[in-house]
């Protein structure tokens, strides 16, 4: 790191007192990043770009929002007709959470695939679940905002989980209910819940660039930065590539948000909140839906609570299961195969998921989620032990500037499209 | 071709848990292909002003379009003279005045269109036991949207299959969840004369109703969809730049 300096006589003043710029420096501009990253690299600061997106959007949306059991429906109606560019704002956030969920589930396989979990990782990798946790729980809180069918029932089915737990369950249900059935004081500390935790999450970002510019960045080889040869400095070359990522990322999103901007939600929630009156067929957001399929396959309630939330929290332990000593996926042959099979598992668990249960599926899920699991905990483990990895490359600079011709060959070249 | 495998697995995904979401139950819908379907769909305005004249005389008898204000109806066409008097149509309880009573009065442009009803049950009550749902956003709180509206009001059968039983003060239809519905059949020919000329078939008053309606659920519908490509093609330009930028920073990397 080289030592700041500037002419400006402000940025001196300031930078005496606040060593805000030569942070920036050294976080934003210097941050030596492995010159290979390939696209896929893309998308942690993508789900960053989401939040703020959110963020934003919702704070505009709270200003003609009212969160009481006989308003809400009709306030954020009143937003869509009435608020200038009401709709846009209120299809901005809706599309924006599938978005925000899509980027983070795609940041999450990114470092799946190339091992970005492993030693020196643990840490940034647990910060980034607590983020996808923190994710999960905003989002179902969001969706009963708006008072509709599809709000009231969702929080009902949700919320009623935590009765499985034994002797207290029921007592911690009516405890987040505030009442004896999810209500006005349901809805008033949701809403509460929902504004206060995507500033939790922007502090759990902070931890996590923390956490990388620590550890720095892995990269599609999975091997250690070797000498500075292997780097190039985060700004202009990443930056513009992030601008790239950014400009491609919002045609997709604005698309839904434009021409289908209720693509991703149920009809059912365009209808008032009536809880005396069950909707045929209750669906959760896509986004959990692997996890409901999960919930469904095991015949026990408290069973199949216990079997949602290990699915999450076994990736905590993702660090410690999987035995390769070899980061990257590109280098382990059999790896990378069932990489692939356990995605194409979680995409069944999801389609499970959004079915109505009949024996047949009903049986699909439960294979789907033996599978889900012995990945993590069989597959894992043993695969290190007995798979054979190819030879790596020296050293990052070595097949970039080369051009190829290692072991890696027709793989290693991740910016060649770049 | 490896990095297209996750995009395309995610999008046929998403495509496959939507339509899951949306496929089970009822039976194909009817689609007759509306103007406001489609990137570059947009409604038709003489459609609107006719599919308001079919809500006026004939569904909102019935039904309530509680969400809709009058003054809205500027956006198909109504001049405010019109407007006005449309409003006035119908009285509304107001007050308590000075003297601490209720008393009726006009409705005014500012007003929600006034529901044929004073209230739920007295809707239920003049409708064999079921109230008529408000249409204010029908248009999208059923599955398949305004296929579904257009295939509900055409798919009434005088008699049902054998096997099934439709209750006294019942309709049979073929797509109603249950099959028997409690509005009569409300679309016949000729059930509105048009003004403009048109013929008035039942699949034309539906289909011009049905248009209506949508507008009335989604009456920001033309202006989201020419924004949307103002920005697309905005956003073409500056990432097609962007990447130019994005080269020419990295050539001397590789």
């Amino acid at each position: 790191m080289s030592a700041y300096k500037t002419n400006n006589k402000v940025v001196a003043w300031i930078e005496e007192r606040l060593p805000i710029f030569s942070m920036l420096q050294h976080s934003a501009v210097e941050y030596p990043t492995p010159r290979n990253l390939n696209y896929w690299w893309n998308f942690g600061s993508l789900a960053g770009f989401m939040l703020v997106v959110m963020i934003l959007t919702g704070v505009f949306l709270v200003m003609n929002y009212t969160p009481n059991t006989h308003m809400a429906f009709e306030s954020v109606d009143r937003i869509m007709r009435d608020v200038n560019y009401g709709w846009l704002l209120r299809y901005l956030h809706s599309n924006g959470a599938s978005m925000f969920f899509i980027l983070v589930y795609i940041h999450i396989m990114r470092g799946m695939y190339y091992g970005s979990y492993k030693a020196p990782r643990e840490l940034l990798w647990w910060v980034g679940i607590a983020i996808y946790l923190a994710m999960m729980a905003t989002g179902f809180l969001g969706y009963v905002l708006p008072w509709g069918q599809m709000s009231f029932w969702g929080a009902t089915v949700i919320t009623n989980l935590f009765s499985a737990i034994p002797v207290v369950g029921p007592h911690i249900v009516t405890w987040l209910w505030g009442g004896f059935s999810v209500g006005n004081p349901t809805l008033n500390r949701f809403f509460s819940l929902h504004y206060l935790f995507p500033f939790v999450i922007f502090a759990l970002v902070f931890v996590h660039l923390w956490a990388l510019h620590t550890v720095k960045s892995n990269n599609p080889l999975g091997i250690d930065v070797k000498s500075p040869q292997d780097t190039i400095p985060f700004h202009p070359y990443y930056t513009i590539k992030d601008l790239f990522g950014i400009g491609v990322f919002l045609m997709f999103y604005l698309s839904f948000v434009f021409f289908a901007p209720n693509f991703f939600g149920e009809p059912d929630n365009y209808i008032p909140a009536n809880p005396m009156m069950t909707p045929p067929h209750i669906v959760p957001e896509w986004y959990y839906l692997p996890f409901y399929a999960i919930l469904r396959s095991i015949p026990d309630k408290l069973g199949g609570v216990v079997a949602m939330f290990s699915a999450i929290l076994v990736l905590l332990f993702l660090p410690w299961l999987d035995s390769s000593k070899v980061r990257s996926g590109k280098f382990r042959p059999i790896f990378k195969q069932l990489f692939w099979l356990f995605l194409a598992d979680c995409f069944v668990l999801g389609w499970v998921g959004a079915q109505v249960p009949s024996p047949n599926v009903t049986l699909i899920g439960r294979f789907a989620t033996v599978y889900y699991f012995a990945h993590f905990l069989v597959i894992l483990p043993l695969l290190g032990k007995f798979e054979k990895a190819r030879p790596l490359p020296a050293s990052i600079s070595a097949p970039v500037l080369k051009g190829g011709g290692m072991a890696a060959g027709a793989h290693a070249q991740p910016m060649e499209k770049a | 071709m490896r990095k297209l495998i996750l995009p395309l697995l995610a999008a046929a995904f998403l495509a496959g848990a939507g339509s899951a979401a949306r496929a089970h139950e009822g039976p194909e819908l009817l689609h007759p292909g509306f103007s406001f379907e489609g990137v570059m769909g947009r409604y038709d305005p003489a459609a609107l002003k006719r599919g308001f004249q079919v809500f006026h005389e004939v569904c909102s008898n019935c039904h309530s379009l509680n969400r809709v204000a009058y003054r809205s109806l500027a956006a198909i066409g109504l001049t405010p003279a019109q407007i006005k008097s449309l409003a006035a149509e119908r009285e509304i309880q107001d007050g308590p005045n000075d003297e601490g009573q209720m008393f009726m009065r006009p409705g005014r442009p500012s007003d929600a269109y006034i529901p044929p009803f004073p209230n739920k049950q007295a809707a239920a009550a003049a409708n064999g036991g079921a109230a008529p749902p408000d249409l204010s956003l029908m248009a999208k709180a059923r599955k398949g949207g305004p296929n579904y509206i257009y295939s509900l009001m055409l798919g009434f059968e005088d008699t049902p299959p054998a096997d099934v039983k439709i209750p006294d003060g019942k309709f049979y239809n073929t797509v109603f969840p249950g099959h028997a519905i409690s509005m009569p059949p409300p679309i016949q020919d000729d059930v509105v004369t048009y003004a403009d000329g048109t013929k008035a078939t039942k699949e034309q008053i539906t289909r011009d109703v049905v248009t209506f309606l949508n507008w009335a659920a989604e009456p920001e519908l033309d202006e989201r969809k020419s924004l949307g490509l103002e920005v697309l093609a905005f956003l073409a330009v500056l990432t097609a730049l962007l990447y130019a930028l994005k080269r020419q920073i990295w050539k001397d990397v590789h």
